[in-house]
């Protein structure tokens, strides 16, 4: 019944709509405009064009006030401050020019909108201005490209010798961290070794790994440390995306990409300066990389060396170490393949 | 091969009256050959596409919008991938998908090039038709069915591409990874390839018609700037696509024919894969290489349509004509070596990052050129508020704040920190997307007459314009701030994080923008429809222009014009010429017949 009357209503109001149409179109046929747009017409859009420029501003300005609160706290890495502060420079420049030519194309809309008997200024070309407005920001952009590039050099510089070592090893859908150890160097790892009890592929016989340690639920790094990340993924394309640091790298499978971060404030001192005790770092993947993407990102805790360290204790080696219980160790060879098992299986596929 | 069919065509016209009613409904309507028709052809198309397109980005809208309500409605559009109302995560990703490439490919590539490349083309430089109107049927038909196998995927039981509409493997080449990227991708992949035999058939077509076909007096620098705008679009087609058939081809073997051009070293669902060597940046290399040059292919038509019609509604010539000409060849020109700045983090060289923010950033020169020329065109002038006009100011104010923040994302240093975020997808929808969308729409206005003979409502015109501007600030503004909170794109919700705070209010204002903005464009739609059997008919010359389109008779014709084709004495834009008798000057008018006018230079 409901749906009846419903359907009777939309008929009706179809039926009323074309009835008015049709009005509208012999009051068109009647009026008989000489022009097709009217004085009227371009009153009407020329003020429309200020009130739309007044209004925009206004609203844009209001909005981002209001919006400063969503903003990413302070940068909580050494050039995290720097790009910060280049980020600002720009915006400080690109508002300039935003609100200057848009008055203008605004301003011009309204105050030449048609008027009968004018005739336009018939201005088709002038050099010198042309020249000017090429060579102006000609010069301000290549200052641009100097100064980002030198930004640039600078973020991406080799990394200090000293600087920690660690891996981090994206799959769908969530993070693997593992830290270099003492020696300060990662052990080799192949896909083909990957099992359950060896996610990463850890080649069990480079001894570079005997004090790897494996970590996931969260990554703790000491504050004002110097960490060069190495990223990996196992199955397809992730981005490690750190947006409290001011950097992202992608893992791509099949070969390794790094970067270089010194993290400056800890996660307390952040609580403290974003007064939110919840606060915490993340690593979030910045790649479309399946169903649960948005899903996939992982804790991270900035802290200071002692209590990093005392973490890092606590945490489990890639491999069992000789010092616990012996068993271990044949449980080890059976569970994770060497690396001659792997590369005369390799052999295998390649022959057949 | 030109010179035949300029002849076969000429002979046609000359036994006119005898060739006329040969038409049959299917060769008139359906294979046609006339490049007006095909101009409608895909016109109609591309609207029923963009239509397609708007309605997924408004239930992705939703989504976002409101992630923890359900909506009956979205049950009701997509049914089983809809259940209770809440959109399932993995159909998110194959709209996001969908989406894009249909905005991109099909709507702003196909349907903007394609409408406006065909109609005006002929018209404008004076020839009967296409060089090859066979070719350009083809072309049609191409896209035709390009759009259908696209549509298709929708429907089938994994559903559609879902990598993203940039379709990076190894997601898009391993159906474990994710379910669109079965046969959906698959049907994804031979949808494109159909796509760019379709542009490349029109774009050759294009640009032989350009080079041969100008009638006498059509010197390259007599052109409008649409007509620039086209041809030089055309050449970047012709040089770009071929690359992203390359970047498909190799994709479909990686996925069918077990090779291994982009994997390597990948352990999926609890097993290793075969392949090694392979490397996934290089189908990003290719992939951008046309890329890059696309976003050009996209926006250089619609700022020549909004040239044209600036000058005509500024009653005014457009300022440095010759530099507008100039800035378009060094665009197209640096486009071709940009395309690194979708891939500083990928690895890649940070030297060879240097050498792309350079590239990049030099952009922004000819952009800036473009921009100061639009303003000063409409300084002084006597500015006719068509709604075609308002379009076409709008797309200028898009490009100049799309356009700046494109300073900030192809700069490395601080792009490490904004890609892939909201912040990219702002800047994109406004210089890209809506830019282009506003200069088509600036084109279907401002030419409805000359395709329809009649006239589009000009307050429902001015309705959708309002509405769509401020909609599309009030839908593209904020989410730059949802960026700049370090939100990720192609995220489904963005509740799980408490640092997505900024996204998870944003994006409901966001979301009632972006309705509105769908709202509006039922007003357009239902305006062209209308417009198309009702608008009040045209006169011939509606817009008072200089350009040869609008000598022809208002009752399309095979052949274009009745008699000879008309001569061109002058460059397109003579506006409000001092001691004219009228404030514009066609371009067939002969020099000896406005002595008054005639500046130093100009004696007939």
């Amino acid at each position: 019944m409901i749906n009846l009357l419903t359907l009777i209503v939309v008929i009706l109001a179809l039926v009323a709509g074309w009835r008015l149409i049709r009005v509208l179109e012999l009051v068109r046929d009647l009026r008989d405009e000489q022009e097709i747009i009217t004085d009227q017409d371009n009153r009407f859009n020329g003020r429309a064009f200020m009130w739309f420029m007044i209004l925009g501003f206004a609203g844009m300005i209001y909005f981002t006030i209001d919006a400063k609160k969503y903003l990413l706290p302070v940068a909580a890495s050494k050039h995290g401050v720097l790009t910060d502060n280049y980020l600002y420079q720009n915006f400080a420049l690109i508002i300039i020019v935003f609100f200057i030519t848009q008055f203008l194309l605004f301003y011009y809309s309204w105050k030449y909108s048609h008027k009968k008997g004018q005739r336009a200024y018939f201005y088709p070309v002038d050099h010198k201005l042309e020249f000017w407005w090429t060579v102006i920001p000609a010069v301000v952009l290549m200052s641009l490209i100097v100064y980002g590039l030198k930004l640039w050099i600078g973020i991406t510089a080799p990394a200090p010798a000293e600087a920690m070592v660690l891996e981090v090893y994206g799959k769908q859908f969530d993070w693997t961290v593992r830290y270099s150890g003492e020696d300060n160097k990662l052990a080799h790892s192949n896909y083909k070794m990957i099992t359950d009890n060896n996610p990463l592929g850890v080649d069990s016989t480079d001894v570079t790994g005997k004090d790897d340690k494996i970590v996931t639920g969260e990554m703790h790094l000491p504050v004002n440390s110097k960490i060069l990340f190495k990223f990996h993924s196992r199955d397809i394309i992730h981005s490690a995306y750190f947006p409290h640091f001011r950097t992202q790298m992608n893992c791509v499978p099949g070969m390794t990409t790094q970067f270089f971060v010194e993290p400056t404030i800890s996660t307390d001192s952040m609580r403290l300066i974003t007064n939110n005790p919840n606060f915490d770092y993340v690593l979030l993947c910045n790649k479309i990389c399946g169903v649960a993407h948005y899903n996939m990102r992982l804790k991270v805790v900035v802290e200071s060396q002692e209590s990093f360290n005392k973490w890092y204790a606590t945490q489990q080696y890639v491999f069992a170490r000789p010092e616990a219980p012996v068993a271990p160790a044949a449980a080890v060879a059976d569970t994770t393949k060497t690396a001659e098992a792997v590369q005369a299986e390799s052999k295998v596929v390649a022959t057949k | 091969m030109s010179t035949h069919s300029n002849g076969h065509v000429a002979e046609v016209h000359g036994e006119h009256d005898h060739h006329e009613h040969h038409d049959t409904f299917w060769t008139k309507y359906v294979f046609s050959q006339d490049h007006k028709m095909i101009s409608k052809q895909y016109l109609v198309t591309a609207i029923t596409m963009a239509i397609l397109a708007m309605v997924m980005s408004l239930i992705f809208r939703l989504q976002l919008g409101w992630p923890d309500q359900s909506f009956p409605i979205i049950e009701k559009l997509i049914g089983h991938w809809g259940k209770g109302g809440k959109l399932d995560p993995s159909f998110y990703l194959a709209l996001v998908t969908i989406h894009g490439t249909i905005m991109v490919f099909f709507v702003l590539t196909g349907g903007l090039s394609g409408t406006f490349s065909n109609l005006l083309i002929p018209f404008q430089i004076g020839a009967r038709d296409m060089a090859s109107g066979f070719l350009n049927m083809l072309s049609y038909w191409f896209f035709f069915l390009s759009c259908a196998l696209m549509t298709a995927s929708l429907f089938i039981e994994a559903g559609p591409a879902s990598a993203g509409w940039t379709i990076y493997p190894p997601l898009s080449a391993l159906p474990q990874a994710i379910p669109g990227s079965g046969l959906g991708m698959t049907l994804w992949l031979v949808s494109m390839v159909f796509f760019i035999a379709s542009a490349l058939l029109g774009g050759i077509n294009y640009v032989v018609t350009i080079l041969n076909l100008r009638t006498k007096g059509m010197s390259m620098t007599r052109l409008p700037l649409t007509i620039w705008a086209f041809f030089i679009t055309a050449i970047l087609g012709i040089l770009s696509f071929p690359v992203l058939f390359a970047a498909a081809l190799l994709l479909l073997f990686d996925r069918s024919f077990g090779t291994s051009f982009y994997l390597s070293d990948i352990f999926i669902n609890g097993a290793p894969l075969h392949n090694t060597g392979g490397s996934p940046i290089l189908f990003q290399h290719l992939f951008w290489f046309l890329g890059h040059p696309e976003v050009y292919i996209v926006l250089l038509p619609a700022l020549g349509l909004a040239s044209e019609v600036i000058s005509t509604q500024a009653r005014k010539p457009i300022f440095g004509y010759k530099a507008m000409i100039g800035s378009m060849l060094v665009i197209a020109f640096l486009s071709f070596i940009v395309w690194g700045h979708h891939m500083f983090v990928t690895g890649m060289n940070p030297f060879l990052g240097s050498v792309f923010v350079f590239t990049t950033l030099l952009v922004a020169i000819p952009s800036a050129v473009k921009v100061f020329n639009y303003l000063a065109t409409l300084w002084k002038a006597n500015i006719v508020m068509s709604p075609a006009m308002l379009f076409a100011i709008g797309l200028v104010s898009f490009f100049i704040s799309g356009g700046l923040t494109g300073i900030i994302l192809g700069d490395s240093a601080l792009d490490i920190n904004i890609h892939d975020t909201y912040f990219v997808v702002a800047h994109f929808h406004i210089v890209m997307g809506s830019s282009a969308i506003f200069g088509m729409f600036a084109g279907v206005y401002h030419w409805f007459p000359r395709m329809f003979g009649r006239m589009m409502n000009k307050k429902m015109g001015y309705l959708h314009f309002w509405l769509t501007i401020v909609s599309v600030y009030g839908t593209f503004f904020p989410m730059h701030f949802v960026g700049l909170s370090g939100a990720p794109r192609r995220y489904y919700a963005y509740t799980a994080y408490e640092g997505f705070n900024a996204a998870l209010n944003i994006n409901a204002l966001i979301s009632i923008f972006a309705i509105l903005g769908g709202i509006a464009q039922l007003i357009f739609v239902f305006n062209f429809f209308y417009s198309m059997y009702r608008g009040k008919k045209t006169s011939q010359n509606p817009w008072k222009s200089n350009t040869l389109e609008w000598t022809a008779p208002v009752e399309p014709m095979h052949g274009n014009w009745p008699g000879e084709i008309p001569t061109v004495y002058r460059w397109p834009y003579d506006y409000g010429k001092p001691n004219a008798d009228d404030d514009f000057i066609p371009q067939t008018v002969p020099f000896s017949a406005t002595p008054k006018s005639n500046l130093p230079g100009e004696e007939a």
